[in-house]
C-alpha cells in the first residue's frame, strides 16, 4: 500500500468542481481528508492523505488533480522544526496526535519524522520555544 | 573528627583544582563509577560531580539600571519592549521579571492564549545582543524633574544588569495528569483529557539538588553555572521546604528545596536563558544552572550515585485537584519509570511528557566539568548551609 499526505490548493474558479471524489471513482484511490477550507467561488485548500495499491495509480490521480489546476504540494515540508530554537523539552510531544514529534531514548532528543506529520500546525502554538514553524519547501518562506 | 573513611575540604579540592588534578565526572557518569568502585573508593578517586537542569523557571528575573537621562528623571513606571518592569525602587532601577505579559498580550481572552512575548523574552532578547525599546514614566520631582524617557538600548550599553531569581532549581516536581473531561492548558504543558499524558519536569540523577538532598554542600555562596555564566546561591528559594517526605535514601518524595540565585546578565548567553511561551498559560524563561558537588565524604559520594530508578515524585491531577489547592498523590513513579516513554496508572498506559530538556541537563553537567578541570570554576565555600 503507498500512502502520502498531500495539500492541495483550489483556485477560486475551480472550487465548485467535484475534483477529489474522481480520485476513487477513476483511479481507484482512497482518500481520507485532514483538513479542509473550501467555499465556493474562494480560493481554499485540503489537506488529504491518498492511498492506492501501487505507486503508479497514486500518480495518475495526483496528474489528474494537476490537470484540473489544482496545485499539489507535499505537507513533509511544510511544518519545519528549527534545530537551533529547539532546547529538546519534549512539551510538543504531548499534543501531536501522529507521533511525528517523539522522543528519542536514551538520548532525550525530540524528534521530528515529517513522514508522520498531518500538518495540523498544533505544535506551533504549543512549542515554547517556538522552533516549529510552517514553511514552504522551496524557500522556507513562512507561508 | 568524624567518622567517615574519605575526608576532603573544599580547599583541599579547589588546590587540586588549580593544578589542574582534579578528578570531575557528572551525576550520570558518577552512578557507575560507584556501582564498580563503592561509595569509599569512589569517593577517594572523585573530586567533583557536576550536575545540571534546564526547564522554565517562573520566579526568575533581572535588577536593570537602564542608565539616567538628562534631565534627570526617577521612574515610577518602565517598560522594555512594551513589558512593563517594576519601578519601585531607586532612580532608574527597574526589575523585569520573567512571567511578565507583554502590555498589549490579548492573555486568555480568546484561550488557550499564545502569549508570544514577555519578561523572559526580553531577557533573552537582553543576553541575546539585541536592541530593546526603552519607555519609562514619572511624577517629576525637584531634584527629577523629567516625566518621560524613551530609549533603545543593548545589554552593553545598560550600566548594571544582574539576574536576580527568588525561586529557582527546584528539588523535585510534581508529575500532572488530568482527570477532567477537557484538555487544560497549564505551567506544566498542554494535559488530555481522561489521564492520557503524564507530564513531568525534572532533570531527574542530573538534577542539582537532588543530588544532595540535604544541601550539605550548597549554601549561601555557592558557585554555580547560571545562564552560561558563573553565579551564586544567595539563599534557599521561595517555597523551600526541608522537614519533607524522604525515600530511605534521603531524597524528598515531594516537590521541597529551591534556591535562590544571583549572576551577572551581562555574561549570560541566549543559549541558556530562553524566553518561553506557555500556551494558555503565560511566558516565562527557562533558566539553564548547574552546581558542581564537591566529594568531602563517602556520604556525599553516595548522594551524587543516585540513579532515576531510585528518585520518585507523586502524580498529581491537575484538572481538578491541582486548582482548589488538593496535593492528593494518585500514585509514585521513578524518574525511571517517566523516562521510559510511559507509566502504569491504574492499569491504564499513559504517554509521559517531559518539560525539563536532558539534552540541555547533560550539556551543562560537561560544561562545569570541563571548566572544572580547565581550572577556570572554583568550588565556592558556603558561608552559611540551610540543614
Amino acid at each position: 500500500m503507498y500512502s502520502k499526505i498531500l495539500i492541495l490548493n483550489f483556485p477560486a474558479e475551480i472550487t465548485q468542481k467535484a475534483l477529489v471524489c474522481q480520485l476513487t471513482k477513476k483511479f481507484d484511490l482512497l482518500f481520507n481528508i485532514l483538513r479542509a477550507n473550501i467555499s465556493n467561488k474562494k480560493e481554499g485548500y485540503m489537506v488529504i492523505e491518498i492511498s492506492s495499491a501501487s505507486k503508479a495509480a497514486f500518480n495518475k490521480g495526483v496528474t489528474f488533480l494537476k490537470d484540473q489546476g489544482v496545485t499539489v504540494s507535499s505537507p513533509e515540508h511544510q511544518i519545519f522544526k528549527n534545530e537551533e530554537i529547539c532546547t529538546h523539552c519534549g512539551a510538543c510531544t504531548a499534543i501531536c496526535p501522529t507521533e511525528a514529534l517523539y522522543i528519542k531514548r536514551p538520548e532525550m532528543e525530540v524528534i521530528f519524522d515529517k513522514d508522520k506529520c498531518t500538518v495540523c500546525e498544533l505544535c506551533i502554538v504549543t512549542c515554547p520555544t517556538r522552533a516549529m514553524g510552517l514553511f514552504t519547501s522551496d524557500s522556507q518562506k513562512v507561508i | 573528627m568524624t567518622d567517615f573513611k574519605v575526608n576532603k575540604t573544599i580547599e583541599q579540592i579547589n588546590k587540586k583544582i588549580a593544578s589542574g588534578d582534579a578528578v570531575v565526572v557528572t551525576a550520570e557518569e558518577i552512578i557507575d563509577i560507584a556501582g564498580k568502585l563503592g561509595v569509599v573508593e569512589a569517593a577517594k578517586k572523585v573530586d567533583v560531580v557536576t550536575t545540571g537542569t534546564f526547564a522554565p523557571m517562573c520566579s526568575s528575573g533581572a535588577f536593570i539600571n537602564i542608565g539616567q537621562s538628562r534631565p534627570s528623571v526617577r521612574t515610577t513606571k518602565t517598560w522594555l519592549n512594551n513589558v512593563q518592569a517594576y519601578s519601585g525602587i531607586a532612580a532608574v532601577d527597574c526589575y523585569i521579571g520573567a512571567t511578565q505579559t507583554c502590555d498589549d498580550d490579548p492573555l486568555n481572552k480568546r484561550h488557550p492564549g499564545e502569549f508570544n512575548y514577555g519578561g523572559g523574552h526580553v531577557i533573552q532578547d537582553l543576553v541575546a545582543g539585541k536592541q530593546i525599546h526603552v519607555r519609562a514614566e514619572s511624577y517629576g520631582t525637584d531634584c527629577y524633574p523629567n516625566r518621560k524617557i524613551e530609549k533603545m538600548v543593548t545589554l552593553k550599553e545598560l550600566p548594571n544588569a544582574m539576574m536576580v531569581n527568588p525561586r529557582n532549581c527546584y528539588q523535585n516536581y510534581n508529575c500532572a495528569i488530568n482527570k477532567s473531561d477537557k484538555i487544560i492548558y497549564t505551567y506544566m504543558g498542554t494535559l488530555k483529557p481522561g489521564m492520557r499524558n503524564a507530564n513531568y519536569c525534572s532533570a531527574g540523577e542530573l538534577s542539582p539538588l537532588l543530588n544532595d538532598p540535604y544541601l550539605k554542600t550548597i549554601g549561601v555562596g555557592t558557585r554555580i553555572f547560571l545562564g552560561g555564566a558563573q553565579g551564586y546561591v544567595t539563599w534557599t528559594g521561595t517555597q523551600h521546604k526541608k522537614d519533607v517526605e524522604r525515600g530511605l535514601n534521603g531524597v524528598p518524595l515531594t516537590p521541597s528545596g529551591t534556591l535562590s540565585v544571583i549572576g551577572d546578565l551581562k555574561q549570560m548567553s541566549p543559549e541558556w536563558l530562553v524566553g518561553q511561551s506557555i500556551r494558555g498559560y503565560g511566558v516565562s524563561l527557562s533558566v539553564g544552572l548547574g552546581i558542581p558537588i564537591p566529594i568531602l565524604n563517602e556520604e556525599i559520594l553516595k548522594y551524587t550515585s543516585v540513579s532515576d530508578d531510585q528518585l520518585f515524585t507523586q502524580i498529581i491531577d491537575y484538572g481538578y485537584d491541582y486548582p482548589e489547592g488538593n496535593s492528593k498523590s494518585y500514585g509514585q513513579v521513578s524518574y525511571a519509570e517517566l523516562k521510559s516513554g510511559f507509566i502504569m496508572l491504574k492499569g491504564k498506559k499513559i504517554q509521559t511528557v517531559p518539560l525539563s530538556s536532558m539534552v540541555k541537563a547533560r550539556k551543562i553537567a560537561d560544561i562545569l566539568k570541563k571548566s572544572i578541570q580547565q581550572s577556570k570554576f572554583f568550588i565556592g565555600q558556603p558561608q552559611q548551609t540551610f540543614y
